[in-house]
């Protein structure tokens, strides 16, 4: 092999092939996948036909995105915004995926973690997709329906051992300070079981959330899978 | 003449008429002297820096108490800094000095302004130290291989560039005639990697591209690091130190183009099989199960090319360090990917996905097979650059050993615990529901982590060995050994071996 513009030529198709089959071909199929209204207006009546896509009349017909319209997936916003900064910059993807696999496949769904499959559309509302590639802990796809409360969140992240004996979670104790409790408690000072006397604050103190503590709680709290989309329904 | 061509002019590497092969060789050697220092120095320091967050995030998976008071620290981002210093740190420098050694020697070139290649090395290095220190300090991405703030990019880029440009410049003005498998695999490496990484800076960090085509992009990034950057690169160090240690030409030509041009084909698709049952469509699934599958084909051709050109030379392989480590890192080539390619399996994949074994399988790829390549690499292109030998045969064998003892333990380890954890993940009991709570499946771990820790010691004294053997020869004068012959592992068949 001495002909170096074969060589070369061999050696760019071979990644372009790739990367047009893989990349370019999955932008241009679903690189503008858009939110969906659950509901269709009938052309004639105007009435609300539930599902994105009804065949009205032998025609498939699209529903219309109204502005004041609820449409899926919903975007995260606010505090849980930047609780997912705290998500990321922490590595939590790292043990903890945020998919759910179609049922028959794996045990996703007998292990509580969704009520359905889910689909490329879930994700297009979010910057950074963190579907991690490990499950040293849970999925977290819908961990906000499944520890609805900020008290266990709170405590899990604090010392995960009062919550879940045996985690091998580390503890996220720099997302929480100790402080001189005020005229009055505070409402979102942690009760730390007696059974961790290690964990208690000193007496006079408290232990609340810092700001990123508290952002980190809201967006674990906003993860819910509790919206179906029309490629995806429930029990599915 | 005016500046610019007289520059050109300048860095025409091409010897003169008429000398004889090994002073040309010897003066290669010379004028890589420098970068070569430097890089497998910065290689060597990085490989510590890895090893020790190694230790740290291993440790902190079967004892989460473990310096949890420290942030920077914690879980996600220790195991984060451990990947980039040595994929970053220890892959690439060590990649720089081997490859760009192979490649010149290959080439019958020397590198004309140097100095070049020394600045882009050391901006390199500050790069991936500013990439560390901002995984640590909460500028963590996220994106698995592409932990590092996105700001050190263009810094890594540029740097990356001046060093493999001369790659190519050196390709370009080799001497004619025959070009040799391993130019192939260098040239073809130093071509893809950048193309990859801009790729996922741009759709993943900097242009965020819609949902999971992120994902996808994600993936045929970061498998490809592993598929066409460390592999060919250790493949092309394989092909270049077995025949010249052994002193016989490779077993097949035709395997070895064969072997070439279908992992450049194939591997590429295969990184999708990370996302098996993901929200993906699913033909993109399939097209990366068939990429993996198709890559027992590169693999078997050239476990057998290297086995044929090997075989009946047992004994000098057992003698040589170079030898020694390349066939262990090749050996490991075979299984590793046959391991993968069986992976993809979506029967499989349902029980290894998300689990230790695919970071057992990692470890399997990256250290059994490319980071052992690379040790061999180094034990062979240090005497030659530095005119010096190795000052301790019991290192080296300690290095081999740690290595060799700690790399199988860990695979034992992660993979035992990793395939009884997929099971455990998806048993269900007669009525349906899981048989195994999630707590039950992490203790059961814990125990397997924790050899995963002591494996990790092992590789951690065999580093330290490589590490206090290699200064030991820098600061060393010109040992009488050099006179004596080459440092081995065995002694009394010296003879024999050349």
């Amino acid at each position: 092999m001495k002909n170096l513009p074969l060589l070369f030529t061999g050696i760019f198709f071979c990644l372009a092939f790739s990367f047009s089959g893989l990349i370019l071909s999955s932008l241009i199929q679903y690189g503008h996948l858009e939110p969906v209204t659950e509901f269709v207006n009938h052309p004639d009546s105007g009435e609300q036909i539930p599902g994105a896509f009804v065949e009205i009349g032998g025609h498939w017909v699209e529903g219309v995105n109204q502005p004041d319209e609820q449409t899926f997936p919903i975007p995260s916003v606010g505090l849980a915004q930047q609780g997912k900064q705290i998500y990321i910059e922490m590595g939590c993807l790292y043990c903890h995926s945020q998919q759910v696999r179609r049922k028959g496949f794996g045990a996703d769904f007998e292990r509580g973690w969704g009520e359905r499959q889910t689909v490329p559309r879930d994700y297009i509302l979010q910057e950074r997709v963190l579907l991690g590639t490990s499950r040293t802990g849970p999925d977290l796809m819908s961990i906000g329906m499944r520890q609805p409360s900020a008290e266990w969140h709170n405590l899990h992240l604090f010392n995960p051992q009062i919550t879940s004996p045996g985690s091998i979670m580390p503890p996220f104790r720099f997302l929480y300070r100790t402080q001189k409790i005020g005229d009055t408690p505070s409402p979102d000072a942690l009760k730390i079981p007696d059974e961790f006397p290690d964990d208690q604050p000193p007496p006079g103190y408290e232990i609340v959330p810092t700001d990123r503590g508290k952002a980190l709680v809201a967006y674990m709290l906003s993860l819910k899978l509790n919206y179906e989309l029309p490629e995806s329904r429930f029990s599915q | 003449m005016s500046p610019l061509l007289s520059f050109f002019t300048s860095i025409d590497p091409r010897p003169k008429t008429g000398v004889p092969l090994k002073v040309q060789l010897s003066e290669i050697d010379r004028e890589m002297r420098v970068p070569v220092v430097l890089f497998v120095t910065s290689a060597i320091l990085w490989l510590q820096v890895g090893t020790i967050f190694a230790m740290i995030a291993s440790i902190k998976l079967h004892n989460p108490e473990f310096l949890q008071g420290f942030e920077w620290l914690t879980f996600g981002r220790a195991r984060s800094a451990h990947l980039n210093a040595m994929a970053f740190g220890w892959g690439n420098n060590a990649i720089f000095a081997v490859a760009l050694w192979i490649m010149a020697r290959l080439s019958k070139v020397s590198v004309k302004h140097g100095g070049i290649l020394v600045v882009a090395g050391a901006f390199w290095n500050i790069g991936v130290t500013a990439g560390i220190v901002g995984i640590l300090t909460g500028g963590l991405t996220s994106v698995e291989w592409l932990e590092m703030p996105p700001q050190v990019a263009p810094l890594l880029g540029i740097s990356y560039v001046l060093v493999a440009v001369w790659g190519v410049i050196m390709f370009r003005f080799r001497a004619m005639g025959h070009v040799y498998v391993s130019q192939w695999y260098i040239l073809g490496a130093l071509f893809w990697f950048p193309w990859l990484y801009i790729i996922a800076q741009t759709l993943i960090l900097w242009v965020p591209a819609r949902g999971t085509v992120q994902a996808i992009t994600n993936w045929w990034f970061g498998h490809n690091v592993l598929g066409l950057w460390l592999t060919p690169m250790g493949l092309g160090a394989i092909y270049y130190f077995l025949p010249k240690v052994l002193g016989r030409p490779i077993h097949s030509y035709y395997l070895s183009v064969l072997g070439f041009w279908s992992l450049a084909l194939f591997y590429n698709w295969a990184g999708v099989h990370h996302l098996i049952g993901g929200p993906i469509p699913v033909w993109l699934v399939s097209a990366g199960i068939v990429g993996s599958i198709m890559m027992v084909i590169p693999v078997v051709v050239t476990a057998i090319n290297h086995h044929m050109t090997a075989a009946g030379n047992w004994r000098a392989v057992w003698c040589s360090p170079t030898l020694r480590f390349i066939v262990f890192g090749g050996m490991s080539y075979t299984l590793a990917s046959l391991a993968g390619s069986a992976m993809a399996l979506r029967d499989v994949n349902v029980i290894t996905h998300f689990t230790q074994f695919t970071i057992g399988h990692a470890h399997h790829g990256v250290y059994a097979f490319f980071t052992m390549t690379m040790f061999g690499g180094i034990y062979f292109m240090m005497p030659r650059i530095l005119n010096r030998e190795w000052p301790s045969a019991a290192l080296i064998r300690t290095h081999f050993w740690c290595a060799a003892i700690g790399i199988t333990i860990m695979m034992v380890a992660l993979h035992v615990g990793g395939w009884i954890q997929g099971e455990m993940m998806i048993a269900l009991d007669a009525d349906g529901n899981p048989k195994y709570a999630f707590l039950e499946i992490v203790a059961m771990l814990v125990p397997w982590l924790f050899s995963r820790s002591v494996s990790g010691m092992l590789l951690a004294i065999g580093h330290l060995a490589f590490l206090v053997n290699f200064f030991w020869m820098l600061a060393g004068r010109r040992s009488a050994k050099s006179q004596e012959g080459p440092t081995l592992l065995l002694k009394e068949n010296e003879e024999e071996v050349r």
